[in-house]
């Protein structure tokens, strides 16, 4: 075999590795942005309308973009308990999570019987406050919401666990 | 108000990408086996044989692989299967190649009259561990299967092993301590990393590295919060309770003892950066990473002082000045280097007195420490030869570095595939390291999060260690490059941390369930 079509088996073996590497790259794009049979399967699956899930008033109620970049101006700097035994406590928030229970190891102890050992987190990411409830017996509330599944905390909307409501100020 | 990712999550779920992770998978198979035909007519002009038996072999395993996920585990992520597939098929394709030179010149060793080569690359070998790893993958994604059912019959998730965290770091420390034990450890290339099972060896490091990150993960799931919270101020650290540290400082004390025993820096190396990035994971606290890094400073430099790790000592030497030390140098007390390689009259010398190793016991003679660089200087002149563009599979000569198919295998393809080869092969782990990191991210379980970030971060760590070594980045540690080593222990744990991984992404992008009682919009009153 000549050395020239070794040269272009070379190359073109270099091609075929490198183009591996940009499908696969395809792939998480596909993933973050949508492609074409994503779109076309998610519209297909959302054909029959439906009500918007149970886990997701907060999205609706959200305002819109340009506001949300004016809140994260004013990031919540303190935790306040505003009802139960501890009304009036106040923790400063400075990144770290908080958790909250009845176990001796939470960063907020309540003395409230409604409460669990582990009730529930608030964590700060990308700027906001998430309120995560810890699989507790009487739930956790975000406004009238049972939080399910992570939720953003905004100021002042008060967060219920047990007989305890804390809000976030800033 | 929902973060960027929580809003294109709402107008885009996670779906099932099945399809995509099928064509990136058969990408994967073609890519394997041009590298097969590469090999074939650049060697001898046609089609090998290899590639229809060997290739063959790891496309017929892939695609069962394949269904066995796409059936049990269908949200699984769409690329972790194909590019461990794809950095297998090249590990073999490269060993394969190794395997038709080496063979060569054992069959010319063997017609001389010559004792055999033990230690040699081995195709068939390696498609046979490549059959028992991806075969430990089905099965782990079988017993590891999304069912509704938590008491069906060998049910086991990844968040199952949360339930035996002491007993797993327990059976870590057995495993790390085996290769000690008199009878069935063994001696390998300068580190005891080995036992003997049967006819077989076997490296239980690869494995207690799994078992090590379960450990980790169950223990600071629990006390993370004490971690960050709860302790003394020093200045800008907060230093935690002796009782929430004291255990993973003595499991991490007792591993790295075990491994400077058995001389296998690579493996220390690995565990300790393991450690450090869990406990960073687990309490979002930097203090953590400056009082590890100066952990590592003082360990180095304790290393350095001690006298019966002049090993160590000596890795270092060689990786700052190689070439004194090719084909043999003798370090001095004095720390001067005084080559003793075939060309020194000191060698020849001892060689006319008979000594089976002239230049150990010329270097001893001069009461120094003998070490050799060739395969670290070997390997970065293949390098060299390879280039921007590589000399191409099957026409460099890959084979004139020692353990050019386990440990130096990186430089194998670096002379073949060239710079450009490498940056791919790099990215394929990137790739790897970054769907893991996205599965951690996705968990919903903080004690899976840690887990996916403790894997995926100690197969990135593992990747820069070994490659890090071989490029004289780093100095040279003895560590496996996963999926494209030859070696049995080393395939096995990598597809099992993939099956892990698989499962753990699976759950994370499965749709949460729906409510059963559909309560329609709620608004927010304001109490402001």
């Amino acid at each position: 075999m000549s050395d020239f079509t070794l040269t272009l088996i070379k190359l073109a073996f270099l091609a075929v590795l490198w183009l591996f590497v940009i499908a696969a790259v395809g792939v998480i794009r596909a993933d973050l942005f949508g492609s074409k049979a994503a779109t076309k399967a998610a519209t297909r699956a959302a054909q029959p309308p439906r009500p918007p899930k149970a886990g997701r008033p907060q999205m609706a109620a959200a305002p819109p973009p340009p506001s949300r970049r004016g809140a994260q101006g004013g990031a919540p700097s303190k935790l306040v308990v505003v009802q139960g035994e501890r009304a009036g406590t106040v923790i400063d928030l400075t990144g770290v999570p908080i958790t909250i229970g009845r176990a001796n190891d939470a960063t907020l102890v309540v003395t409230d019987d409604y409460a669990s050992s582990r009730h529930a987190r608030l964590y700060a990411q990308d700027g906001q406050w998430i309120v995560e409830d810890l699989g507790s017996t009487n739930g956790t509330y975000l406004g009238r919401t049972k939080v399910t599944r992570p939720m953003p905390v905004p100021p002042g909307v008060p967060v219920r666990i047990g007989k305890t409501v804390i809000e976030l100020r800033k | 108000m929902n973060s960027l990712g929580e809003q294109i999550r709402a107008v885009l779920p996670y779906q099932r990408r099945n399809a995509a992770s099928f064509a990136v998978l058969a990408f994967a198979m073609v890519l394997t086996l041009s590298a097969f035909a590469e090999v074939g007519l650049a060697r001898d002009g046609h089609i090998p044989a290899g590639l229809f038996t060997i290739g063959g072999g790891l496309v017929v395993l892939a695609l069962a692989a394949y269904f066995v996920q796409a059936k049990f585990l269908p949200y699984a992520d769409p690329l972790l299967l194909p590019l461990a597939v794809a950095l297998n098929g090249l590990g073999l394709a490269m060993i394969y190649r190794l395997d038709l030179d080496t063979s060569d010149t054992k069959k010319a060793a063997q017609l001389a009259g010559k004792k055999l080569i033990k230690d040699a690359a081995d195709a068939p070998g390696q498609l046979l561990w490549t059959f028992v790893g991806i075969g430990l993958f089905v099965a782990a994604v079988l017993i590891m299967r999304d069912t509704t059912k938590t008491d069906a019959p060998l049910s086991f998730t990844p968040k199952t092993a949360q339930r035996y965290t002491y007993l797993t770091g327990l059976v870590a420390i057995i495993l790390l301590l085996l290769p000690i034990v008199p009878g069935i450890g063994a001696e390998i290339n300068g580190a005891r990393v080995w036992i003997h099972v049967g006819p077989l060896s076997v490296q239980p490091g690869e494995f207690a590295k799994l078992l090590l990150v379960v450990f980790f993960a169950g223990y600071l799931v629990n006390k993370r919060q004490a971690m960050s919270l709860i302790g003394k101020k020093l200045g800008p650290f907060s230093l935690p309770r002796a009782r929430d540290l004291g255990p993973i400082v003595v499991i991490w004390f007792f591993c790295l003892g075990v491994l400077f025993m058995q001389k296998d820096l690579g493996t220390a190396l690995l565990f300790f950066g393991l450690f450090v990035s869990m406990l960073y994971i687990a309490t979002q606290r930097v203090s953590w990473v400056a009082i590890g890094v100066g952990l590592l400073a003082v360990g180095v430099f304790v290393a350095t002082q001690l006298p019966f790790m002049a090993h160590v000592n000596q890795r270092i030497d060689i990786w700052q000045n190689p070439k004194p030390y090719f084909d043999g140098g003798c370090l001095l007390d004095s720390g001067k280097v005084v080559p003793v390689n075939p060309d020194t009259t000191i060698y020849k010398r001892e060689k006319a007195a008979g000594s089976g190793y002239p230049g150990f016991t010329a270097c001893a003679k001069l009461g120094g420490e003998y070490s050799d660089s060739r395969q670290l200087m070997m390997g970065l002149f293949a390098l060299g030869e390879g280039g921007v563009l590589g000399t191409g599979l099957g026409q460099g000569q890959p084979w004139q570095t020692p353990l050019s198919f386990s440990d130096f295998i990186f430089d194998s393809m670096g002379e073949e595939l060239g710079l450009t080869g490498l940056m791919a092969l790099l990215l394929i782990y990137a790739l790897i390291v970054q769907r893991g990191m996205k599965t951690a991210v996705a968990a919903r379980d903080p004690y899976l999060k840690l887990f996916a970030g403790g894997v995926s971060f100690v197969l990135g760590l593992q990747v820069f260690v070994i490659v890090g070594g071989v490029t004289k980045l780093i100095p040279l540690t003895g560590l496996t490059t996963p999926f494209l080593s030859q070696g049995g222990s080393s395939l096995m744990a990598n597809w099992i941390l993939i099956a892990i991984l698989v499962r753990m992404s699976h759950d994370a992008r499965k749709p949460a369930p729906q409510a059963i009682q559909d309560e329609g919009m709620t608004q927010i009153v304001s109490t402001r």
